[in-house]
């Protein structure tokens, strides 16, 4: 592969995460760009481990649909492949499939009739365990090595994929690729990297663009970039002209939810941005120089959710002002009570449940002590019951109620009322999710743990 | 964070002080300086050390890492989370409210 006629490579960056939103004009001010390819992800590990475990997006399918028919629409017009990496916030197989459905729905309503890929990288707990026996699963800090029970107690394990997966779909001619868990930069230096842009600047460029226009003044995910690769480095602006990107905001992006603002560990390799400039070019456009990757041995991150205890919980708000006067000495009554109460009534082992109590408006954030002399206005009270099964969770909570919303700062008070701010006062919350991986898996192959499947939208069967 | 009245804090030489999650196992803060001579005379103070800090977030200092970016006039401060992202304990998901107990940290 070679870089196209002019030497470099531009990609259309849309939005943060697909379904955030998009602006329709965007589209347009995008396509005078002239880009090669337009590449987003659909999620990421930030908002917790439940969309793993149970499969399903956090952005809602409506506004999935709307984003993806202005992609798709964009795709169509401009002749371009449309690449999206961890589909549905988590990338697991029903994560890609929900989406590919949704895709094949604008498709039959618009007559789009695109070559479609699907990268799956959901792993089985059987093949985690072999790799474990093999010797080729690495732990990275804070975790410890990988316990099989761990793995046992995972609902659902996904591997991070690199660019080669998006490589082999772009090689069968697909017009949309719909990929499982990715790293972000990865599935937008993808394309630049299959038309043979240089690592460092295509990783680095992935990097700042991942959060669509983000880093520049626009300051939203909801905006895009334009990223444009060349042999030395890479370009960088808005693609509404109405924004600007400024070097110290591309410069600032590595900071981003990134442990070390210098190296950037990737399937394959570390990005280093260490010796990186970063030129102002115009006033909205940015040009860095000086990525550099190292290549190191494949590996592929694990992700795994666990779902294994459950929650109950109850919340009221108090304006009494004696309590207000004493949050402290009223919660630690308050914990004693409830554990009574609950090991009582329910002659549960006090060591399988967990009673947990958040005063908001006090300390519910920190869980830690106020500087002395500080007085709430009102306490937001949640109390968080934590059991193995979702049945003994709300026999605790159901047992505790009258002593949650009624229990008195002081024997010989009239009993209070709490402020209920429903009925009935407990929330069933369902399964507690959880990562239980922070392991590499070495592969010999970037594919050895991907499944590619390639079919015309206009042939699928209706889903 | 017994911070008296005449003691320089964190939030009076940072334009801004932010916290988030880097991935599901680690907290990244960043601090940036609202000045060169801030940055220069506080992002590398015994006030702002991994023991410092570590006292803050009850984490053992040898887990923090600390990364002076002298060109942004940023102090970036990674530590791992004390339990997982979601797990029973959870109070900030996102840790984007951690920050706030470095915010008036004295610093001389």
């Amino acid at each position: 592969m070679t870089m196209t006629e002019d030497r470099t490579v531009r990609v259309y960056v849309p939005q943060g995460s697909l379904g955030v939103g998009m602006f329709a004009e965007e589209v347009d001010h995008a396509l005078a760009h002239d880009p090669h390819a337009i590449a987003l992800d659909a999620g990421s590990t930030d908002a917790g481990a439940a969309y793993l475990a149970q499969g399903v997006s956090k952005n809602d399918r409506g506004s999935v649909k709307r984003d993806l028919a202005l992609l798709m629409g964009a795709q169509q017009r401009a002749g371009i492949p449309l690449l999206i990496g961890t589909a549905a916030q988590a990338g697991g197989d029903r994560n890609v499939d929900w989406t590919r459905d949704i895709v094949l729905e604008i498709a039959r309503e618009r007559g789009y009739e695109p070559k479609i890929a699907l990268l799956y990288s959901e792993q089985q707990k059987a093949l985690v365990k072999q790799k474990l026996a093999e010797g080729r699963v690495t732990n990275l800090p804070p975790l410890g090595d990988l316990d099989v029970a761990v793995v046992d107690r995972c609902l659902h394990i996904v591997a991070l994929m690199g660019p080669e997966p998006y490589h082999a779909a772009l090689e069968a001619g697909s017009d949309i690729i719909i990929g499982g868990r990715t790293s972000d930069p990865a599935v937008i230096a993808a394309f630049a990297l299959w038309k043979g842009a240089p690592a460092g600047p295509a990783w680095h460029a992935g990097k700042v663009a991942e959060c669509g226009a983000q880093a520049t003044t626009a300051g939203t995910g909801q905006r895009g970039v334009i990223v444009e690769l060349d042999g030395e480095g890479f370009e960088i602006e808005p693609v509404d002209p109405a924004f600007q990107a400024h070097a110290h905001g591309v410069a600032s992006h590595l900071l981003y939810e990134n442990k070390n603002p210098w190296r950037l560990t990737e399937p394959g390799g570390t990005l280093d941005v260490t010796g990186c400039e970063y030129h102002q070019l115009t006033d909205s456009r940015v040009r860095v120089t000086g990525s550099r990757w190292e290549p190191q041995p494949y590996t592929m991150k694990l992700e795994g959710a666990t779902g294994h205890l459950f929650q109950t919980i109850m919340l009221v708000g108090i304006a009494d002002p004696d309590v207000l006067a004493e949050p402290q000495a009223f919660h630690d009554k308050m914990a004693g009570v409830l554990q009574d109460r609950a090991v009582s009534a329910t002659g549960a082992d006090p060591e399988i449940f967990d009673i947990s109590l958040r005063m908001y408006g006090w300390n519910g954030v920190s869980g830690m002590a106020p500087p002395a002399g500080s007085v709430p206005l009102e306490i937001g009270l949640m109390c968080v019951v934590t059991a193995p099964t979702q049945e003994l969770a709300s026999e605790i909570a159901k047992a505790c109620n009258p002593y949650f919303f009624h229990m008195p700062l002081r024997a010989g008070m009239e009993l209070p009322s709490y402020g209920w701010p429903f009925t009935p006062g407990h929330v069933d919350r369902g399964p507690v999710y959880e990562f239980a991986l922070n392991h590499v898996v070495g592969v010999d192959d970037p594919m050895e743990l991907v499944r590619m499947e390639l079919f015309e939208a206009a042939k699928a069967e209706v889903a | 964070m017994t911070a008296t009245s005449g003691a320089t804090r964190v939030k009076d030489v940072c334009r801004q002080v932010r916290s988030k999650v880097a991935g599901p196992f680690w907290v990244t803060i960043d601090l940036m300086f609202d000045t060169q001579e801030n940055y220069d005379q506080y992002a590398e103070s015994p006030a702002l050390s991994a023991e410092a800090i570590g006292a803050i977030y009850r984490i053992d200092p040898a887990a923090i890492s600390l990364y002076p970016v002298p060109q942004l006039r940023v102090l970036k401060i990674s530590y791992p989370r004390r339990s997982p992202q979601g797990g029973v304990e959870e109070r900030d998901l996102h840790s984007g409210q951690q920050y706030a107990y470095l915010l008036d940290h004295p610093l001389d």
